[in-house]
């Protein structure tokens, strides 16, 4: 009961900022409604007994990705006020027309998998450690060490190339 | 019911409150030490010994005209401070005082709780602090606090780094991410991890001073330099609650070093039973005392050291602390492993 | 009772209104938000059926999708920072260099 409220507060919170990301004029507005979208997907995560995820959510795109939008935000509106006019809205019919075939998609799985029953199935392996952090640790450095390595390394190359793309003399 | 709802929310208010006027006397002792490091007395007249300086100052703040610049973002401009008071305000929520005690027979815990991921959430709270000071500087819509905030938002950004860097180590000292077993896990292997990790302790008390915007670190927001730094546009109550929050945050580093590198609520020699005369002192007043010497060295720090030059301060932040704290992790990582 | 049905669908209406944002606005780094909703709901689902199946490979998926959302963020800004100094603009219309 309580975890039904929860949800449906959290969710209502999260898909009304979320609107209010893509309809605002004011891109630093903008950029803040996903601050406060970000909080509440932590929350969500929160609520499905992923703590360790939500803190990361927080500490890296709550706190480190969106910093860096507002950065970028701030240096392009430096010399000009934010946008006046409006959009004419490009591509709209295409936009709403594959939102509707996604929901649509979406319905019928939906539909299918309640015809399922609804059981925790055995996938879980056994892990020696408790806890979710321990956990999550424990599969990051056993079986899955190499696309760790690997995604360590993305973020190296793309730190190397943002700091290339953004300097002004190279 | 009542340990659900009625302890934590009494646990709320008693360390809300504490924080609060911990802040707003924080004020008073800064301005006492800085004054006795400087051969003078300091705040004399209001009240015995300037006690009540800071009632004179909030009363003073509070009656202040509330000026909004003409063309800033209103919302922005109003939320700005509260976003910067917040997250120190919400660590408290995970900053054990001391273990569990009994009063009146009920067994009651001396932190508000005990997440498993303690330390993490005082790292990201840390983190989406930044907001209030970009959004300061550019709601202000003029210059120089929009140059400050970029230059204090950089300076945190970079020092977090190397801070959380230094945390790292102390997990892997303790094994686990909650405050409560950090602690436990000093009590258990009798020293403080500063003496273990005296590297890491050294890293995160320069790292600490910069992420408080404090002296010697503290050019954003110097009267001297940017005319006054992001804040410079604000007045009133919203300059308080800049100030109070950069106070608070002063508190929270103080209080998460204690509990990380002295031993939290642990007495000196915590398993010499010679020195059992020392519990007399009730835990938490050992974690007070801790937490005070810290406060006491910032502001020494800041009567002593000259101002750090902005490029002076990256190069050290990213040059200097960082590849040292990742050699102090790498070899706490090593020793671990050779010891085990 | 909230099953991963109710997460599924939450996940996707936020999918939806991130394709949206991408086709409808002309803002290039409001393109780059909505890109970033996308990847939120995408991680939402991962998490919900973790939590049900009682297995933390969803979450272990979903923090490789976070630190690729965080790489591929630096470089897209780094880009549109590029472009802005040559260009002065942020109007997606009008990044037409390579239009012939």
């Amino acid at each position: 009961m309580g975890q039904a409220i929860a949800f449906y507060t959290l969710a209502a919170f999260i898909l009304g900022f979320a609107v209010l990301v893509v309809t605002t004029k004011d891109t630093v507005h903008s950029v803040l409604f996903l601050v406060l979208d970000f909080l509440f997907v932590a929350a969500l995560y929160v609520l499905l007994h992923a703590p360790f995820l939500a803190a990361i959510q927080v500490l890296v795109y709550a706190g480190g990705i969106v910093v860096l939008y507002l950065f970028v935000v701030m240096l392009v509106n430096l010399k000009r006020p934010p946008e006046a006019h409006s959009d004419t809205h490009r591509r709209t019919k295409l936009g709403f027309g594959l939102a509707a075939a996604v929901l649509a998609e979406v319905a019928a799985i939906a539909a299918y998998g309640s015809s399922l029953p609804a059981t925790p199935s055995a996938v879980g392996a056994a892990m020696p450690v408790a806890g979710n952090t321990e956990q999550v640790g424990w599969m990051l450095y056993t079986s899955y060490l190499i696309p760790f390595e690997i995604a360590s390394m993305l973020l190296l190359v793309a730190m190397i190339g943002a700091i290339v793309l953004a300097k002004r003399e190279l | 019911m009542m340990d659900n709802f009625v302890i934590p929310l009494v646990k709320i208010l008693v360390v809300l409150n504490a924080t609060l006027v911990g802040v707003t006397y924080m004020v008073l002792l800064e301005r006492k030490v800085i004054a006795w490091a400087q051969s003078r007395l300091g705040p004399m007249r209001v009240g015995p010994y300037g006690v009540l300086q800071p009632v004179a100052d909030a009363v003073k703040l509070m009656i202040k005209e509330d000026i909004t610049p003409v063309r800033a973002d209103k919302w922005v401009f109003t939320i700005a401070p509260i976003i910067s008071m917040v997250p120190a305000l919400i660590v408290y929520a995970v900053i054990p005082f001391g273990p569990t005690v009994s009063i009146f027979g009920h067994p009651v815990a001396l932190y508000v709780t005990d997440v498993n991921i303690g330390l993490l959430y005082v790292v990201s709270v840390a983190s989406v602090g930044v907001y209030g000071i970009i959004l300061a500087g550019y709601a202000s819509n003029s210059k120089y606090p929009l140059l400050a905030s970029l230059r204090a938002s950089a300076q945190l950004i970079s020092y977090e780094v190397a801070v959380t860097l230094t945390l790292v180590s102390v997990i892997m000292m303790a094994g686990s991410l909650s405050m409560v077993s950090i602690v436990n896990a000093q009590y258990n292997a009798n020293v403080w991890f500063a003496f273990v990790q005296p590297l890491a302790f050294g890293i995160f008390v320069i790292g600490g001073l910069a992420e408080t915007n404090r002296a010697p670190f503290d050019m954003p927001e110097a009267e001297q330099e940017l005319t006054g730094g992001f804040h410079t546009e604000y007045s009133g109550m919203r300059f308080a609650l800049f100030f109070l929050a950069e106070y608070a945050n002063m508190i929270v580093v103080s209080s998460v070093a204690t509990t990380l590198f002295l031993g939290g609520w642990l007495r000196p020699f915590p398993n010499v039973a010679a020195l059992h005369f020392l519990d007399l002192i009730p835990s938490w007043t050992w974690f007070l005392i801790k937490s005070f010497l810290f406060l006491y060295f910032f502001i020494w720090i800041r009567a002593t050291l000259p101002r750090y030059r902005y490029d002076q301060l990256m190069r050290l932040g990213w040059k200097v602390l960082i590849p040292l704290a990742i050699a102090n992790l790498v070899v706490t990582g090593i020793v671990k492993v050779l010891l085990h | 009772m909230i099953t991963p049905t109710h997460y599924m669908l939450l996940s996707a209406a936020l999918f939806i209104i991130g394709v949206i944002g991408v086709m409808v606005r002309r803002n290039i780094i409001i393109i780059f938000m909505s890109i970033e909703l996308i990847l939120n709901a995408v991680n939402i689902n991962l998490v919900a059926y973790s939590s049900q199946l009682q297995n933390t490979i969803g979450q272990v998926f979903a923090i490789f999708v976070i630190a690729v959302a965080a790489a591929e963020a630096a470089v897209g800004l780094g880009i549109i920072l590029a472009f802005y100094r040559n260009k002065e603009t942020v109007n997606i219309d009008e990044m037409n260099l390579m239009r012939w």
